[in-house]
């Protein structure tokens, strides 16, 4: 017998989620439908015998195409026909659930309606009569338990014994499409016909909610006393700050840099002097050595390093995101984002930037439409992601030891102001036709399915994982050469190498800016690599082997560098201009690579590119020429 | 009245959606003449409001919301 097929679909808010995740645990994949950004999870399982592939389509309210998942739905139902779907329902929100319910019986597709979350409907007061509902639609009707793993079980007995075809919709829902029929031959414009089709479904929900649903009045609700904190006037931005405080907290202070610190530790320590030494006793050639320990250990292990980071911070999103909480950042800041041009739903991804651009870019597909996730996308790099922190920090306690926190400080809101001018300047001119809507529902808070959240941050931090064993690798083999290697070879004098070719090459643009020297221009090139390695560069570069980029040695290594040519190559105005320029210019490769793969094009990396840099290039020589006028130095 | 003269607390029946280029949408997520729509809570700065209908919550901008015919009921 060839496997059945099984396709949920639903509203978002529903648990459809956790459902599939229960059903298929963690054997499934996950891959993107041809042509669109929307992840489409398939799960095979064996229940009595009989082998299941479970597919879960994004959830959406309709299936009109009018965005990414409705398109996905629509064209998976046109293109496939599953053995059954599963139409999963939130019993407490059943009203507005049924219209995707009754649509899909328009288009002919059997289906089994799922009553989820039925215990915390009754809680609320709302009383679902199971027969009376599979009588009114002619289909049959099963429930589950939010987070009760028997329950959805049980689904897999619904699914080996259903027979779809013993059933039949019911004289009501024949009735309804015989309407709509009706309604799309009336000659009225396509608008009017759509409007006309809603109605009447809304209609026949109404008919069936009063065969079959008793609602009582309940009291308020958790979630309305919850929102009259989270969710209500300015106090709501005091909760809001906290929660995140929190959040960074646990990321960067109390798991995640601790974690970060251990892969580290083990990469310099045991790892890099273990491989080095295996090599010299093996007697691999010099060159060969250099490139494992110099090149690949060092630059895959500095991406390595955030690993535990990334994962602590989408594990702490995901969570707040499955509470529904992030539906009310949302609310709370679209006042604020929408004088940006942008959509409240827009902060979310924006926050994500000051851990790291990647996720944040990656991030922006959940937005509604085009203009809100090409803003997001484009003015993410001018955020203070993690890897430009080093760099703020040293240049601050050598040049500025006496106001470094403020610089610091002020290097922040730096990148925040240009954000937030580059949405306005970008929404008023190159996406000036598209629209931005903000329309939301705010899911009832629910104590999140770790299992699901797990799932979550795994997908989401693995792409990460993937890169630094790619692009990062292949990244670091070539800065290794070039920083070793001449026209006549291998080459002890790095003065001479192709990257003081380039750096010298580079730094001719910077002169206005007042940093043109070979190792500033090579720092910056490296640093589109990796911002990190401005840092690390220019550690080589000026003969401190040992430059940490930890918080409390910068300190050490900014007398150390003072002490060296670094100070004398800069001054201060100057490396105030280069700490503008860094902070604002390039987004480093692996995030250039996330925006390729999230706008599907060139030109849009190749733009992201370019204007960073011009907007980086132009603030630095304001700073360094402005404060020339202004009698600094 | 439109909906975006309503106040937190203030229970409403709608009676036309307007026309926008969010109707579609709208009427899709139950906003149709005839529902009850209870106002409940507002971002900072009033905008934007969050209201409860058909036993769900949804936001949505005051601009939106001024598109929406509705009047109060007991």
């Amino acid at each position: 017998m060839s496997a059945l097929s099984v396709a949920l679909t639903g509203n978002p808010n529903t648990g459809k989620s956790t459902i599939f995740n229960e059903l298929t645990g963690a054997r499934q994949k996950i891959g993107n439908w041809p042509g669109v950004t929307v992840d489409k999870k398939v799960g095979v399982i064996e229940h009595n015998g009989r082998k299941i592939s479970v597919i879960d389509l994004p959830g959406t309210y309709s299936i009109n195409a009018r965005s990414q998942e409705e398109q996905v739905v629509s064209d998976y139902f046109k293109e496939n026909k599953p053995d059954i779907v599963v139409n999963i329902i939130d019993a407490a929100n059943i009203a507005r659930n049924l219209f995707l319910t009754i649509q899909l019986m328009e288009n002919g597709i059997p289906l089994i309606l799922n009553l989820n979350m039925i215990d915390e409907a009754e809680r609320h007061g709302i009383k679902i009569d199971m027969k009376k509902l599979e009588d009114a639609f002619g289909m049959p009707v099963t429930n589950t338990v939010g987070r009760s793993n028997k329950s959805v079980r049980k689904l897999l007995d619904v699914f080996t014994n259903a027979v779809m075809s013993n059933y039949k919709p019911s004289k009501l829902i024949s009735e309804h499409i015989d309407k709509v029929h009706n309604i799309k031959r009336s000659g009225l414009s396509a608008a009017k016909i759509e409007e006309e089709i809603i109605s009447a479904r809304y209609d026949l929900i109404d008919k069936i909610m009063a065969q079959a649903v008793t609602v009582s009045a309940a009291g308020k609700t958790l979630t309305e006393k919850l929102d009259s904190f989270l969710a209500n006037g300015v106090s709501s931005l005091l909760f809001m700050v906290a929660i995140f405080y929190l959040m960074f907290q646990i990321a960067f202070n109390w798991i995640g840099q601790p974690l970060a610190d251990l892969v580290g530790e083990f990469f310099d320590e045991t790892l890099a002097p273990a491989v080095a030494e295996s090599m010299a006793e093996a007697g691999v050639a010099d060159w060969m050595q250099s490139l494992v320990s110099d090149g690949i250990i060092a630059g895959v292990g500095a991406v390595i390093n955030f690993v535990p980071l990334i994962f602590t911070l989408f594990l702490c999103l995901s969570f707040l995101d499955g509470t529904g909480y992030m539906a009310r950042v949302a609310f709370i800041m679209d006042p604020i984002m929408r004088r940006a041009g942008l959509s409240g739903k827009g902060i979310m991804p924006l926050i994500m930037g000051f851990g790291c651009g990647v996720p944040a870019i990656m991030g922006a597909r959940a937005l509604d439409t085009h203009k809100d996730r090409m803003i997001s996308i484009l003015v993410t790099p001018f955020l203070t992601c993690n890897a430009k922190v080093p760099v703020l920090m040293l240049f601050a306690a050598m040049f500025f030891p006496d106001n470094a926190a403020n610089i610091v400080f002020a290097m922040y809101f730096l990148g925040i102001a240009v954000a937030i001018l580059m949405a306005k300047v970008l929404s008023t001119t190159t996406f000036k036709e598209h629209q931005s809507t903000f329309l939301l529902e705010l899911p009832p808070y629910r104590l999140p399915d770790i299992k699901t959240v797990l799932l979550e941050a795994w997908e989401k931090g693995k792409g990460y994982l993937i890169k630094a064993g790619t692009i990062i690798f292949a990244m670091s083999v070539m800065i290794w050469f070039l920083s070793n290697f001449n026209s006549d070879g291998m080459t002890e004098d790095m003065d001479t190498s192709y990257l003081a070719g380039i750096g010298s090459a580079a730094s001719t643009v910077f002169a206005p800016q007042g940093f043109d020297t070979w190792e500033a221009g090579a720092a910056v090139v490296t640093g589109i690599m990796a911002k990190e390695a401005v840092v690390s560069t220019m550690g080589i570069l000026y003969g401190t082997d040992e430059l940490s980029t930890e918080d409390e040695d910068l300190e050490d290594s900014a007398n150390t560098l003072m002490a060296t040519s670094l100070g004398g190559a800069f001054t201060p105005l100057a490396a105030l201009a280069f700490m503008v320029f860094t902070q604002l210019y390039s987004p480093c490769m692996t995030a250039l690579g996330t925006i390729k793969k999230e706008t599907q094009s060139w030109k849009w990396m190749a733009f992201a590119f370019f204007y960073t840099c011009a907007v980086a290039w132009v603030a630095s020589l304001i700073v360094y020429q402005g404060g020339k006028l202004l009698g600094f130095e | 009245m439109t909906l975006k003269d309503t106040k937190p607390g203030m229970t409403v029946r709608i009676d036309s959606v307007g026309e926008s280029n969010l109707k579609q949408r709208l009427m899709t997520m139950g906003l149709i003449p005839g529902t009850r729509v209870e106002v409940l809570n507002s971002a900072p700065l009033g905008d934007p409001i969050a209201i409860r209908l058909r036993s769900y919550n949804l936001a949505m901008r005051r601009d939106d919301a001024a598109q929406i015919e509705v009047s109060e009921v007991g």
